[in-house]
């Protein structure tokens, strides 16, 4: 095949994934947007869902994400700087990695039966935004170590150099010169694992159950978006709604994600 | 100081391991509900039996190993031709700005929740093909497209970046040779990219065979080893997440145990991406 044939043939392979992801987003905001008006965010679903609005999933949305979040960021950034600042090659490192990495790859179901298990009966939680978030947490535990790693790696050692050389100590150096200059990375890393916790359902159908009511205590059930699209869309509930339910859920992902991916390209065009 | 050091050393060293005491919690707890249930029937006989009804006390997996390899086996056909032809155009033909833009919109599919997927699977997909191939609509050749789009974003970032790292100095060998541009991608880019590209497709496996929502909404879930794409079919990972809700006994043991034969299969991809990772270094 000629140059220009082949060049042809691959960019209209691409166009085709373009075109993929414009008509499935189009798709749903074309019968999702109609829908989406204030009362739809701000009221509570009556009749299952079937009319009224998304309220109480988006609580339980925000809850869940955010709880995990409260765990999830601080364990996997301090992971982060003791794998970067903290170690030699010895054993530990590698089996930390080695768990890291293996976490990663779980798929989301076996959290969820893991989270079932664990916190919704052994620790007696129940179904609960509790037992969701904590579930979801070790989920996002892996993303948010990668990222943080690489964010902290990029870091150029000249700073702790300079740091370590006017007297600090390793961790005042960490706290004072690393993270700070890590922090835009961080943040992307972290704003990615809040997009894939808001758009989980597996894991947290199993453990936050699927309430319709609005959580008082962490204690209680509660449904998160995708748990109420998913239940709309399945049990045919209302067709009009899961689209409303969607492009909520969609709009709130893209939002976040764009931002992430912003930061992450400021940092790159800082970087050359 | 020096002691205080110590201190914080160790004290990251503790928050350190707690992902590795998440991956142990996951697998006692989960092999301590599956096993008995296995350990009564025998792992041959469950993973071999061809009968899943759980009310007559029968629990056979087969179908839906079979299902999770016929749907994982369409996800890859579908998604590493169009992944890696599109990481191709990206990396090495399109200009760098068209580049940039194309390679952040297909991130940002990525994002989109995997239970929307499925549903745009059982509203566009599922009556095309009930209409134009005939059948139910809900099947393996239904949960294949749609695991093969959900595939796309990582086959497409992962072999950009493969292929990115090739070194410049092998392109410009190959085209000083009077090598034209495709020549070179397909004799020095591609052979030197390999084992990345291997790694990448592993990758992509290890997510269609863990995806459940978009999979339950299109495959028809029938507990039958399909003989044609056109049949519906259960995965292992719907096959949990179908029954989870209602099951209770031995029917719920059955379901932990279809969790444990999962999480295996998942655990050797694991081992066999980092084996070629580790090749690659070599």
């Amino acid at each position: 095949m000629t140059d220009r044939r082949v060049t042809l043939l691959f960019a209209s392979i691409t166009g085709l994934t373009v075109i993929i992801l414009v008509v499935i987003i189009g798709y749903v905001m074309v019968n999702g947007l109609p829908g989406l008006t204030l009362p739809f965010l701000l009221e509570s679903p009556r009749e299952m869902g079937r009319t009224g609005g998304v309220f109480p999933a988006i609580v339980g949305t925000v809850l869940l994400t955010g709880i995990a979040l409260i765990i999830a960021a601080p364990v996997g950034i301090l992971t982060a700087v003791y794998l970067t600042e903290y170690t030699r090659d010895t054993w530990l490192p590698k089996i930390v990695r080695f768990g890291t990495e293996s976490l990663a790859g779980i798929p989301s179901i076996i959290f969820g039966l893991f989270g079932f298990l664990f916190f919704v009966i052994y620790l007696d939680l129940g179904w609960s935004v509790l037992s969701g978030a904590l579930t979801l947490s070790a989920m996002i535990l892996p993303t948010i170590v990668r990222t943080s790693e690489e964010a902290i790696r990029a870091v150029p050692d000249a700073y702790r150099e300079v740091s370590l050389a006017l007297g600090s100590t390793r961790w005042q150096t960490v706290t004072s010169v690393v993270l700070p200059s890590a922090k835009p990375g961080i943040m992307t890393g972290v704003m990615l694992a809040i997009g894939r916790a808001i758009g989980e359902t597996a894991a947290v159908i199993f453990t936050a159950g699927s309430s319709l009511r609005l959580p008082r205590t962490l204690l209680d059930s509660t449904r998160t978006l995708p748990v109420h699209f998913y239940i709309l869309a399945r049990e045919g509930i209302s067709l009009e709604n899961a689209y409303s339910t969607a492009a909520v859920l969609i709009l709130l992902i893209l939002a976040i994600n764009i931002a992430a991916y912003t930061i992450m390209d400021r940092l790159a065009k800082k970087e050359s | 100081m020096r002691r205080g050091e110590t201190l914080v050393q160790w004290s990251l060293a503790i928050v350190a391991l707690s992902a590795i005491a998440v991956l142990a919690l996951i697998i006692i707890f989960i092999f301590k509900e599956g096993s008995p249930i296995i350990a009564r029937l025998g792992m041959v006989q469950f993973i071999t039996g061809t009968k899943w009804s759980p009310t007559r006390g029968m629990f056979g997996i087969l179908p839906m190993i079979v299902g999770s390899v016929w749907v994982t086996l369409g996800a890859l056909l579908i998604g590493v031709p169009i992944g890696l032809a599109t990481a191709i155009f990206l990396a090495e033909m399109a200009p760098s700005g068209t580049s940039q833009i194309l390679k952040s919109a297909i991130q940002l599919l990525a994002g989109i929740p995997s239970v929307v997927f499925g549903f745009i699977g059982l509203v566009i997909l599922v009556p095309l093909i009930r209409q134009w191939l005939g059948g139910p609509g809900f099947s393996v050749l239904a949960a294949g497209i749609v695991l093969g789009i959900m595939i796309l974003p990582t086959i497409v970032s992962v072999c950009y970046d493969v292929l990115k790292a090739v070194p410049q100095a092998y392109r410009e060998g190959m085209l000083a040779l009077g090598a034209t541009r495709w020549q070179t991608i397909k004799m020095v880019v591609l052979p030197a990219a390999r084992p990345g590209i291997i790694a990448a497709v592993i990758l992509g496996m290890g997510r269609a065979v863990g995806e459940t929502m978009a999979v339950i909404m299109v495959a028809g879930n029938a507990t039958r080893i399909p003989v044609s794409p056109l049949e519906p079919v259960r995965t292992l990972t719907s096959n949990i997440a179908l029954e989870m809700g209602y099951a209770v006994g031995e029917h719920r043991e059955a379901l932990f145990a279809t969790g444990i034969v999962l999480f295996i299969i998942i655990a050797l991809l694991n081992t066999l991406a980092r084996l070629v990772a580790r090749v690659e270094k070599v």
